[in-house]
């Protein structure tokens, strides 16, 4: 334990923030307890389904918040705190509009099919709807980008904790990423998810302290509201879709189609129902009524997360004395605070002794949730679905546990690799972000055509997922090469850079339903019988057993839909 | 509540949620006689919310410590 701390002491003159004794054996205690976890669940991964799936028996409680918890890294949380800093209240609608109705129909529509179809992947649920091809293109490009963006996240939380506290990079790349490979290592999923449990608490109690003092400080949401209006008169911050009529007419540059249609239905769809590192979680529940309960109540808790992410940014607009600016213009002038640092600023601003180490445990958590879910998606990916699958095909139980196990290893060095290509090339991080983006889009398309429609052929999923994630690449080169092609892709002279993800994405999904259904009209379907347990139609959703309405996920999901609703009209 | 006989996850949360109480309650007592220069100082924050980190863990050790069946 002596190493850390020396070096923890050894901090940067120019940093946002100083950490005490008390903050640091904060800190500290909490590597103690996810290491010690994940030494003591070893004893119970033994065999492939415990390492690679939690054994199936997780509790909707411990699978909901897992689900959440592994989305709600610690870029997350500065990045969007950043965002409402620089566009206001309509970065909330990545959370509500851009997550919630998404997880509510994963919950109520596709979790029966993942869960009684027995996949151990999402990829895996391709080979049994489309086949072996369909498999390997999803399985290799997942497996691929998701290493690749954990060393993106990982660089960037190293370079945070250079900013924040003064850490050496190298000390946060190598600390952080050896302790999640240790836990990992040892308990595998079940590891992962009781880490993020625990993670997800920390996150939580580090962060709403920040919303609580600022709120005092402002005197309540009126007050937030009236101090940001009179310091930043121009500027709507405080509507989310007042200002969605037009591009010009919110500081995103974006219009309704965009948020509704891009974000809310192909962005957010694809990400929260056919992400494996999100769906993982969920297809590790106990039985099929708790696999259903899970994503609702993430969806409860997600809708939440706007207290400690998006209004900690719009309480710095209106309390924090001085004008944060875009990175570009602190390159100009590096005396200014960026956007991004907003959240630590807010932790400077209100937190002493031991909360400070409480807030800055909360970051570490976030950073560690996000990258043990990654490592353990690529595990069972790889293992699973590509290694099982093509090198070695018949080899027992127990090999298949050692190959995951050292590919948790392999993972986390490639991440490490990753992260250090990032240091020596920034435009990296930017390529690797987009590449994630090609996929997600039009892997919905596909699985979604395959949940619902008996007809999809497996030559339609194969080339509608490939066909839909090369027009992706295609648009993002079409943009990057001439970059007034942006108009055209959405479809306006005034769209903004971040209109561009949300159209790509929607054309993409498209062109990916538009391939599958027309590809799937000229080839041969699969016989029913072999669609059971995979399609609408085709298979007798099990029964949720006898139980009284307030039991049933239905009844749960229609109150988060209406708690979001209501949401959007209070903050319109 | 001790599924396969492993302890449940909410029994380690206890256990830190309580360390964290006590650590943070105990700086929040120091800063009444040494104020950290923070913003709403004055209201010792520190001291109400290792209060609650000691409830909230407290609770959760005491409600899943593992007992013989």
């Amino acid at each position: 334990m002596h190493f850390p701390i020396a070096l923890l002491l050894l901090q940067a003159s120019k940093q946002l923030v100083s950490l005490s004794p008390v903050d640091i054996v904060i800190i500290a205690l909490y590597f103690l307890m996810v290491l010690g976890i994940g030494f003591y669940l070893k004893n119970y991964t033994k065999t492939g389904e415990d390492f690679f799936m939690a054994g199936r028996d997780m509790s909707s409680w411990i699978a909901g918040l897992s689900f959440v918890a592994a989305n709600l890294g610690a870029l997350e949380l500065m990045g969007w705190a950043g965002s409402a800093y620089q566009y206001g209240i309509l970065a909330a609608h990545w959370y509500w509009i851009g997550a919630i109705p998404a997880m509510l129909f994963l919950a109520i529509v596709m979790m029966p099919f993942y869960y009684i179809s027995k996949t151990h992947s999402v990829p895996g649920y391709l080979k049994l709807r489309f086949g072996e091809s369909s498999r390997l293109l999803a399985a290799i490009s997942f497996g691929f980008m998701t290493v690749l963006m954990s060393g993106v996240n990982m660089f960037s939380m190293a370079k945070v904790m250079q900013i924040v506290l003064g850490w050496d990079l190298n000390f946060s790349i190598w600390v952080s990423s050896l302790t999640v490979a240790g836990y990992v290592f040892f308990g595998g999923l079940l590891s992962a998810i009781f880490n993020e449990v625990l993670q997800f608490f920390l996150i939580w109690l580090g962060a709403l302290v920040i919303t609580i003092l600022g709120l005092y400080e402002a005197g309540g949401w009126s007050g937030v509201v009236h101090r940001i209006h009179e310091r930043w008169p121009n500027g709507d911050y405080t509507h989310m879709w007042a200002g969605l009529g037009s591009f010009t007419g919110n500081p995103m540059g974006i219009n309704w189609v965009g948020i509704v249609m891009g974000l809310g239905f192909v962005i957010s769809f694809g990400y929260w129902t056919t992400d494996f590192l999100v769906v993982q979680r969920v297809l590790a529940a106990k039985d099929l009524r708790s696999a259903k309960m899970a994503p609702i109540i993430g969806a409860a808790f997600k809708m939440a997360v706007p207290l400690i992410v998006i209004l900690p940014g719009l309480l710095g607009l209106a309390v924090l004395p001085d004008k944060l600016v875009a990175e570009s213009a602190q390159a100009a002038n590096p005396g200014l605070h960026t956007y991004n640092d907003v959240l630590p600023l807010m932790l400077a601003r209100y937190c002493g002794p031991g909360l400070l180490g409480l807030g800055i445990t909360a970051l570490i958590a976030g950073f560690m949730s996000g990258m043990a879910g990654n490592v353990s998606a690529f595990a069972t990916v790889w293992t699973y679905d590509i290694y099982r699958a093509v090198i070695k095909k018949d080899a027992d139980d127990s090999h298949y546990v050692t190959m995951g196990k050292w590919c948790t290893v392999l993972g986390v060095l490639v991440s490490i690799g990753t992260a250090y290509l990032v240091m020596q090339s920034n435009s990296i991080m930017d390529y690797v972000q987009s590449l994630f983006s090609f996929f997600i889009a039009p892997l919905f398309g596909t699985v979604i055509l395959g949940m619902l429609w008996k007809r999809a052929t497996p030559a339609g999923g194969f080339w509608g997922l490939l066909i839909g994630t090369l027009s992706s690449v295609a648009m993002w080169l079409w943009v990057q090469q001439v970059p007034s092609a942006l108009s055209i892709i959405a479809l306006s002279s005034n769209a903004k850079p971040m209109a561009e993800n949300m159209f790509r994405a929607l054309w993409s999904w498209i062109i990916c339903v538009a391939v599958t259904v027309g590809v799937s009209m000229v080839t041969q379907p699969k016989p029913e019988e072999e669609l059971v347990n995979l399609v609408y139609g085709a298979t007798d959703i099990p029964s949720e057993g006898d139980l009284a309405w307030f039991q049933k996920p239905a009844f749960w999901a229609i109150l988060v839909a209406i708690v979001l609703v209501v949401l959007n009209i209070i903050f319109w | 509540m001790h599924e396969h006989g492993r302890l449940p996850i909410w029994f380690f949360i206890g256990v830190l949620l309580t360390a964290y109480g006590v650590l943070i309650l105990g700086a929040g007592l120091y800063g009444l006689s040494h104020p950290a220069n923070v913003v709403l100082d004055e209201l010792h924050i520190g001291i109400w919310w290792g209060i609650l980190l000691l409830l909230v863990g407290l609770f959760y050790v005491l409600r899943f410590y593992p007992r013989k069946q």
